[in-house]
């Protein structure tokens, strides 16, 4: 999960360009300021590899751990998929 | 040290930040705040006690930097920062002070300062923001600005040729010295550590882009491109030694607009403070067998 602080943000797009994977996007969402903040992309790509939290100059993004969903064991398999 | 894992922003914001004063003063895009980051978690995979940190800065949009910091920090004169934390590092020698100063306030008002602490080895951290030019007062030239700039000051370009911090304080024998661009964010927070661990003056420049009053005049207004500039105008120090002995011809040339970056130097030396307490303790002897004392 990215958590922005959407006041903090002036709007450089650092994050944004720098992305690895390209999972940001600025959004219509304006600030106080009237800044256009940036948020996930529908489709989330994100890694979590930290770097927008790192090279953000204003201290507006968080970057959380997603607690990932136990995979279930499957007993039954039929053609590839799962048939518990 | 623990190979423990770098807290998220939100932690990091609570323990190091003074919440009231931020969003920072800082422009679109510049680099300062990055820097500050950068610094946070050097201090935190440090293990650092914030009550044993002093922060010092002089005058400039760099020297601002202290008063966002939940930490004790002096805001001096302009160019005096370094003759500040020489004072707090005597009076209290067990404190960890690290100085962050602009490359106007550290080598063109406050030059002498910054060359003789380099020069006793004082053991303070000097975290040197170097942005090219006079950001606060409106983009003036500064000693720093490459051949070529257009400031309010020079405005058909720079005729002088820039200042080369990190190469000053080599040849001063500073313990540590290195310069990164603030685009690449591992490099500074590994030297900033290492620079707060070594004995004795470390010097750490962080190239950081100021996309008003430089880039704006200099065609680098945008922040993309501004760190796209840095990209095609840095190389590693270990790689343009080489080319600078073996090269070709071509190649030579081509160096002519590069700036080294890299870890130039980590030398163990004796501090200024440490020899002065020998030299005491020396003296003590001495004058207790001169007068029959114990």
């Amino acid at each position: 999960m990215i958590e922005i602080l959407d006041d903090w943000c002036k709007g450089c797009e650092i994050c944004v360009k720098r992305c690895p994977v390209e999972a940001l996007e600025i959004s219509e969402i304006m600030n106080k300021k009237g800044v256009r903040v940036p948020r996930l992309k529908e489709d989330n790509k994100c890694h979590q590899c930290r770097l927008c939290e790192l090279l953000c100059p204003d201290f507006a993004i968080t970057v959380t751990k997603e607690e990932k969903e136990e995979e279930k064991e499957c007993k039954l398999i039929i053609g590839g998929v799962c048939a518990d | 040290m623990s190979e423990k894992e770098m807290p998220d922003m939100g932690v990091l914001r609570e323990k190091y930040l003074r919440k009231g004063m931020l969003p920072t003063i800082f422009c679109n895009g510049c680099g300062h705040g990055s820097s500050l980051d950068y610094t946070f978690r050097a201090i935190e995979e440090l293990e650092l006690d914030m009550d044993k940190i002093v922060f010092a800065s002089g005058i400039g949009c760099s020297s601002r930097i202290p008063g966002y910091i939940n930490a004790d920090g002096l805001h001096t004169t302009h160019g005096r920062s370094i003759a500040f934390a020489t004072g707090v590092k005597a009076a209290n020698p067990e404190l960890d002070v690290i100085v962050f100063t602009g490359d106007g306030d550290a080598t063109g008002i406050g030059g002498n300062h910054f060359i003789h602490a380099a020069r006793r080895n004082i053991d303070i951290t000097v975290i040197l923001l170097n942005n090219f030019i006079y950001g606060m007062t409106g983009g003036q030239v500064a000693p720093t600005s490459p051949k070529g700039t257009i400031a309010t000051t020079s405005p058909h370009g720079n005729l002088e040729g820039a200042f080369d911090i990190s190469n000053l304080a080599q040849a001063l024998g500073a313990a540590y010295v290195a310069r990164w661009p603030v685009s690449y964010p591992y490099q500074p927070i590994k030297s900033i550590k290492e620079g707060i661990e070594t004995k004795g003056f470390s010097l750490i420049e962080l190239m950081s882009p100021c996309p008003t009053a430089y880039g704006r005049r200099n065609k680098l207004g945008n922040i993309q491109k501004l760190w796209e500039w840095y990209d095609d105008h840095t190389m590693l120090a270990e790689e343009y030694d080489k080319i600078n002995d073996y090269g070709t011809e071509a190649e030579k040339a081509a160096l002519e607009d590069k700036i080294k970056i890299g870890v130039f130097q980590h030398i163990k030396k004796v501090g200024f403070f440490e020899a002065y307490e020998e030299q005491i303790k020396n003296l003590m002897a001495n004058d207790d067998k001169k007068w029959g004392g114990v």
